[in-house]
């Protein structure tokens, strides 16, 4: 599954900005699906690529476990089901380029470089998250890895992109963003805002649509009138294509071919991804609309299962290596849970902080003990 | 010194800013080739390039948006929202990204940019693009709010909110964007964040804010010519912080408190200042603090606006109704 909409772009004349130059690489059908078939990946990139989706996969589980026994507050989205996309899609990233997401980005703050007791501990609300604690599941950030948030508003984070990539286009720096969102987000008016902007002014921004087949509760054939929605693209003359999400390497080879033509040219492109969810839409959510058949199709897709049997099929990796890096990632997890166990809740004290950067006359900083003239 | 219009004053402001720093950056809906609806942005495109200010789509939330991610990565967009109800679009993107981005990432960013919204009735602009919509952002904890009232502060404030790291929402008011003043640009006016005293008087204090600064200075002047009251209006200037001290000072001086606002009353930005008059200057009221506002209606056709909006007899009415010694 590897398919492109049609694209013709004239010369963009956008804001009027100087443009790089550059010439669009040929788009290179994958081979995907199970097979053993690799496409040029050296081994120790697949096992590192293992070796992310599994960290994913067991760091999920544990955030799961965290919430039932409410360490974690909030909501919590899990990635479990889209570890091929996540990792396929943050392997193509440099560490410099930034990174929009949605609400479901545990996964992506992981395989963007940042260290999981960190991303547990904004989980668990702890001051050594990534946010302090104040963002919680959907607002994971981190300036250093190019994580400029988790966003817990449907589509809201897609113009925030699209004015990265403008700036980016101003300052003249090779940097990309990649801007993540869900399927059902392709029906927020931001998204249409953002795509015919990021087209009129040739902004390098790859918008990623991950497919998951639901939008919460509803199926994207109920909500979408072009349920193949990367062909949305061709309403902006945008280059749009779609790859199948649980196959790690299509991800990753679509996506870096986007992301460095993006890189060469400035040009947009919408790339959509396709997978299942494994569990319900957040931990608390028991799918009840959930037909078995799709319940089954997931299971037998599961991204992580059969880049397994792939990568020892081929060779790769045999058993007790495998069985090795899954030990590791469990150990890794385990040890993300204890250190965001052992950070310190945020001080009441810090209430006030950070909501302005001028201290403002009205800004009470009054606590409910606190004398009120 | 010579005669200035407030839009000729917001011009100046901005045609200054851009060229004090090259991170400015001037974008919305027709600023660039027609430089505006009321061409508060005429001449900019074709003085600072098109890569300084430029036209965007029709696209609120796109436009606030994208100046928030271009705001992330250290620049200053200017935006400007159409007239006020077409902000709404944006609405999103105003509160829940440029108002909390900082706290929701414990300051690892800043947003320092700018939401100009031509904003309030008088000029017969019916539905959409009449509307008072200062409470909808001074109820956003992380917004800045402010409102001119003269060419000299449009021009002084416009110039601070650049500046400063915080996002505001700057609400001009397009019925006095036509006003003249003897004015000396560059200007420096008080800082944004203060109130003042437009009209000093011992009776009563006029609050207002924006359009309504000039209309309770007429209502003031038309309290001593016909009634003999002695009045004092102060120009609230900034609405969210709200310079608590200045209004405090003149209240507990005169010991009377109208609010007077454009928007509906219910729920309106006069109920938190009234709230502020009773919290700190309770022992200081001679009477209860009165508000003159909107009806609570969606604005009126032009034919009726004039109904609609206060003026100086009902603010004389909302002076009359102040529990004076003679009615006692």
């Amino acid at each position: 599954m590897a398919e492109t909409a049609t694209r013709s772009k004239p010369a963009s004349g956008g804001a009027g900005k100087t443009r790089r130059n550059g010439t669009r690489s040929s788009g290179k059908r994958v081979q995907t699906g199970a097979n053993n078939v690799f496409s040029g990946e050296s081994p120790d990139t697949l096992r590192d690529y293992f070796r992310q989706m599994t960290l994913i996969r067991r760091f999920e589980e544990r955030a799961a476990q965290g919430y039932t026994q409410a360490k974690i507050g909030g909501y919590c989205h899990l990635n479990l089901g889209e570890e091929a996309t996540v990792v396929g899609l943050m392997s193509a990233l440099r560490r410099s380029d930034y990174l929009f997401t949605n609400y479901r980005e545990h996964g992506y703050a992981l395989a963007k470089g940042i260290e999981p007791g960190r991303v547990m501990a904004e989980l668990y609300g702890r001051t050594s998250g990534t946010s302090k604690g104040w963002g919680g599941s959907m607002h994971m950030f981190d300036v250093d890895s190019g994580l400029l948030g988790g966003y817990g508003i449907v589509g809201g984070q897609i113009p925030l992109a699209t004015g990265a990539a403008l700036a980016i286009d101003y300052r003249g720096g090779d940097q990309v963003v990649m801007c993540q969102l869900g399927d059902g987000t392709t029906n927020i008016g931001a998204f249409h805002e953002s795509l015919n902007i990021a087209a009129l002014w040739n902004l390098p921004v790859i918008f990623v649509v991950v497919n998951n087949q639901l939008g919460m509760g509803t199926t994207v054939e109920k909500s979408s009138a072009e349920s193949e929605l990367y062909k949305r693209a061709v309403a902006y003359r945008m280059h749009g294509e779609r790859v199948d999400g649980n196959d790690v390497t299509a991800v990753n080879e679509a996506a870096s071919r986007l992301v460095e033509h993006a890189r060469a040219t400035g040009e947009p492109a919408l790339l959509e991804t396709v997978s299942h969810r494994l569990k319900g839409h957040s931990v608390v959510d028991p799918s009840k609309y959930r037909s078995q058949e799709s319940v089954d199709a997931a299971r037998a897709a599961d991204p992580v299962a059969t880049f397994r049997a792939r990568l020892i099929d081929s060779g790769v990796l045999d058993e007790d290596g495998a069985a090795e890096i899954e030990r590791q990632a469990q150990a890794d997890a385990d040890a993300a849970v204890a250190f965001a166990d052992d950070s310190p809740h945020p001080d009441v004290s810090t209430l006030f902080d950070y909501t302005y950067a001028t201290p403002v006359a009205n800004d009470s900083r009054r606590l409910p003990a606190d004398p009120v003239f | 010194m010579g005669q200035v219009t407030m839009a000729q004053a917001l011009n100046t402001a901005l045609r200054d800013s851009l060229r004090a720093d090259p991170n400015v950056l001037v974008f919305g809906e027709d600023v660039g080739a027609l430089g505006g609806v009321f061409r508060i942005t005429e001449g900019l495109a074709a003085e600072f390039g098109e890569q300084r200010c430029f036209d965007s789509p029709l696209a609120e939330a796109g436009i606030v948006g994208t100046a928030v991610g271009m705001a992330m990565y250290g620049f200053r967009p200017v935006v400007e929202m159409q007239f006020d109800a077409f902000a709404y679009p944006a609405f999103e993107q105003i509160t829940s990204h440029a108002a909390k981005l900082r706290n929701r990432t414990r300051g690892a960013v800043e947003l320092p940019m700018v939401i100009r919204i031509p904003y309030g009735g008088g000029i017969g602009g019916v539905e959409h693009h009449s509307d008072s919509s200062e409470a909808y952002y001074t109820h956003t904890p992380g917004l800045t709010v402010v409102s001119p009232a003269t060419p000299a502060d449009a021009y002084s404030m416009l110039q601070e909110a650049i500046t400063a790291a915080d996002p505001v929402v700057f609400l001009e008011p397009k019925r006095r964007y036509w006003t003249k003043a003897e004015v000396e640009l560059p200007a420096a006016t008080e800082p944004m964040h203060r109130a003042v005293i437009r009209r000093a008087g011992t009776d009563v204090t006029l609050l207002a804010y924006g359009p309504m600064v000039a209309t309770a200075m007429e209502a003031a002047e038309a309290a001593r010519t016909e009634e003999g009251r002695d009045v004092e209006v102060v120009d609230l200037r900034s609405l969210s912080p709200l310079d608590e001290d200045t209004v405090c000072a003149s209240v507990r001086k005169t010991g009377r408190a109208v609010i007077v606002h454009e928007a509906p009353v219910f729920g309106g930005y006069g109920a938190e200042v009234a709230a502020t008059i009773n919290r700190r200057c309770f022992h200081y009221l001679e009477a209860p603090v009165a508000r003159v506002g909107g009806f609570d209606i969606p604005y009126p056709s032009p034919k009726l606006e004039e109904h609609h909006l206060p003026h100086t007899g009902r603010i004389l009415d909302a002076i009359a109704e102040l529990q004076w010694e003679e009615d006692r």
